[in-house]
């Protein structure tokens, strides 16, 4: 008979290693969800045990105790206490633990013993600990502890051998019946009476040399020195600009042409018409003028992924604390916020990690402000075609430096709008505590980090296949019809639902120095901010006719003034073109009214930007 | 008894230098004036290994204010502001 999936949970406190250890026992099989109708993110992955088990393991948020005082506590001690609607209780709970750092989880583990769940506490990171010269009397811990040891290391393939070889043998004799859970919240004193358990039990099974982490140590002082930490934090964000527009261009390069080939072959094979048309305008240069930018929002996750995995961003919390502080945020949010510089919606959905209400929902209103990577085609398009690619001061790419401005100005306003927020709105306001740990500097593994990277990767490809694609159908098809009549001298576009719509919009825009075919790709653009790139494409591809296949950018830089280009830059800064990240902000919040502040104070911002930067621009001559 | 811990004042952790090192006398968040609760003070103090007889030193300071400080409690670093390391009573 097949035995039943079982079901294992990852519990631990952060940085002990959980995501190494799943991504160590699934691989590449995992799906990333969202809890039914609750705001959390949870990622499930499967594999099979050595003797044919199938098992489906799920990574839960860090944690240090079940009390879940922050919302991404909550789910942890919800999903272990069985709380979590329609989720199933874990058969097995895996505590992972860092060997060299055991004190806070044997803590934990007592706590977690209280439930009543089967348990196996893993001392991961033993490679760490074995270097250091931590001894473990794994046999004695064990038998103290009342719970299976096992040891293992997540990031070392084999590494986890010993632990699968133990759920095997463990699950085999599970009790049908799970034993009582006489869990409930510890007092202070009990707290306080656990700790000492825990040290007891460590000092009878653990021999500590007191040999602590040199080069953890070592850069620290360099990199959370006051004034040295914040120059090393400017240069590593300025890099990291510089980057996602230098490096990727080549790669950029490769592909724009592969999608130019391929709409030439559509159109050389193809007879002239509708079908030919929509082949090669709306989807091949509409989606392809997406799927272009795949090279830079790898390097942005690359990045974001590389400094987690090194340990560097619960430094950065600590340098940015009290600077943003002054901006009425937490420490905490600093991390939301870099999150957002790739995408709102996984910061959004990281601010879970902020305790404090108020704070959390300051930081959820204002990450849509962070320069996401969806904003990285349009910047892109309208720098390369506006602003010439030479250096200046000797060295510096002057396309990167307009890009490092654009992504200034979102983080100076995000700044200044939390203040406003905290001033007006949040007056009655005592700072919450920051309290994090910071962890030991680890060598980042080229095995999570690439699994990371392809999974937002293959999200992007989904986006463009679906929303992006389905939006671009709609474009094609409004740009398209009704037909010109016969005989007609004017581009057929003029005739079409596309420029009826965007004529009957451009007075509003026309303020701002938009023409009627921007004012057209806003609308799809509401979808996902890429999509206007790519609804530009495809009104200016079915408007030019057979020069179709040039390329976006030179039409652009023919077409509109130098003004209405930096208009449209300002306005992309600001402008709350993104639906799932409103729909993200609905749930998070559970408020459609703080949606809707979100959506009115962005478009406000964007529309007064853009009048701003527009008749200055013209002022300055450049109309 | 000649250990130097015994002859040394005590004084909130908030209060300590960069290059500090002491013991963890007791606890005192109604000291701290923190925003959170006494309890849910203490209780986190605790869950991060702010406990009475723990070793710290002060490592590293922030720029404004000298806030926060990153704290090394035996064998792990804890970043806490100054506001609530008020409530840790160190010698
Ligand atoms: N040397 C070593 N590093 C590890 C091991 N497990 C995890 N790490 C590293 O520890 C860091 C934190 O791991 P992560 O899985 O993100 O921890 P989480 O916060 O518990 O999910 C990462 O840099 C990992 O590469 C291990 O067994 N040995
Ligand atoms: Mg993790």
């Amino acid at each position: 008979m097949e035995l039943p999936l079982l079901h294992l949970a990852l519990v631990g406190t952060p940085n002990s290693g959980k995501t190494s250890l799943f991504n160590a026992l699934t691989g590449s099989r995992q799906k990333v969800a969202n809890y039914p109708g609750v705001t959390v993110e949870r990622k499930e992955g499967f594999f099979v045990t050595p003797l044919g088990r199938q098992v489906s393991v799920v990574d839960l948020p860090g944690t240090y105790s079940l009390r879940g005082r922050s919302p991404d506590e909550e789910i942890t001690r919800d999903f272990v206490l069985g709380k979590a609607s329609g989720e199933t209780v874990p058969d097995l709970v895996l505590c992972v633990a860092d060997s060299t750092n055991l004190r806070l989880t044997i803590r934990l583990l007592l706590e977690l013993k209280r439930t009543g769940r089967p348990m196996i506490l893993v001392l991961n990171m033993f490679d760490i600990a074995n270097r250091r010269g931590i001894s473990v009397d794994v046999e004695r811990l064990a038998k103290e502890l009342g719970v299976p040891v096992v040891t293992s290391i997540a990031v070392r393939k084999g590494g986890t051998a010993d632990l699968l070889a133990l759920t095997d043998e463990i699950s085999a004799k599970l009790a049908a019946e799970p034993s009582e859970n006489n869990w409930r919240a510890l007092s202070v004193a009990e707290l306080r009476a656990t700790q000492r358990e825990a040290d007891r039990i460590i000092s009878d099974c653990v021999s500590l040399p007191s040999r602590p982490d040199t080069w953890t140590a070592r850069i620290d002082a360099i990199v959370l020195h006051p004034v040295g930490g914040l120059i090393v934090l400017a240069l590593i964000l300025f890099v990291m600009f510089q980057a996602v527009f230098a490096w990727a261009q080549p790669l950029m390069e490769l592909l724009q042409s592969g999608f130019d080939a391929l709409g030439d072959a559509v159109h050389a094979t193809l007879p002239e018409g509708l079908v030919q048309s929509f082949l090669q305008n709306g989807v091949i240069s509409g989606v392809g003028s997406v799927i272009v930018f795949l090279p830079q929002i790898i390097i942005i996750f690359l990045f974001i992924l590389l400094l987690e995995d090194f340990g560097y961003m619960a430094r950065a919390a600590f340098l940015m604390d009290r600077i943003m502080g002054g901006a009425g945020l937490h420490g905490r949010a600093f991390i939301p916020l870099l999150s957002s510089f790739a995408c709102a919606i996984p910061g959004i959905m990281a601010t879970r990690v902020i305790d404090n209400k108020r704070d959390r929902l300051t930081t959820i209103l204002i990450a849509p402000l962070m320069t996401c990577s969806a904003r990285i085609p349009v910047y892109t398009l309208i720098i390369s075609a506006f602003i010439p690619a030479k250096d200046v001061w000797g060295f510096i790419n002057l396309q990167g430096l307009v890009m490092f401005g654009l992504y200034a100005t979102g983080i100076a306003s995000a700044l200044a709008v939390s203040f406003l927020i905290k001033f007006f709105m949040l007056r009655d306001y005592a700072p919450a505590p920051f309290m994090l740990e910071l962890p030991d500097y680890k060598m980042p593994r080229l095995k999570s980090i690439a699994i990371g990277v392809t999974t937002r990767a293959k999200m992007f490809l989904h986006r463009a296949g679906t929303t992006i694609f389905s939006m671009m159908v709609l474009i094609w098809f409004l740009a398209s019809f009704p037909q010109p009549p016969a005989g007609a001298t004017e581009p057929a576009i003029d005739f079409s639902l596309a420029a009826i719509i965007g004529k009957a919009l451009e007075p509003l825009l026309a303020p701002v120095g938009f023409n009627w075919q921007i004012a057209v790709a806003l609308i799809p653009g509401m979808a996902a901010r890429e999509v206007a790139v790519a609804a530009l494409g495809t009104v200016y591809a079915i408007e030019g006719g057979k020069e179709a296949a040039e390329q976006i950018g030179q039409v652009l830089a023919t077409k509109w003034s130098l003004a209405t280009a930096l208009s449209m830059l300002a306005w992309y800064i600001f402008a709350p073109q993104c639906a799932s990240t409103l729909a993200v902000i609905r749930r998070e919040t559970g408020s459609w009214g703080w949606m809707a502040a979100t959506f009115g104070y962005m478009l406000v911002l964007a529309y007064a930007a853009s009048l701003l930067t527009y008749n200055v621009a013209v002022a300055l001559g450049a109309g | 008894m000649t250990d130097t811990h015994d002859t040394r004042r005590e004084m909130p952790l908030g209060l300590a230098k960069r290059g500090y090192t002491g013991v963890i006398q007791h606890l005192s968040a109604k000291d701290a004036g923190s925003a959170l609760s006494d309890i849910e003070l203490e209780s986190r103090l605790i869950e991060l290994g702010f406990v009475e007889g723990a070793r710290v030193e002060v490592l590293h300071e922030g720029l404004v204010g000298r806030d926060p400080i990153a704290v090394r409690v035996d064998n792990i670093t804890i970043a806490v502001r100054r506001r609530e390391a008020m409530a840790i009573i160190v010698a």
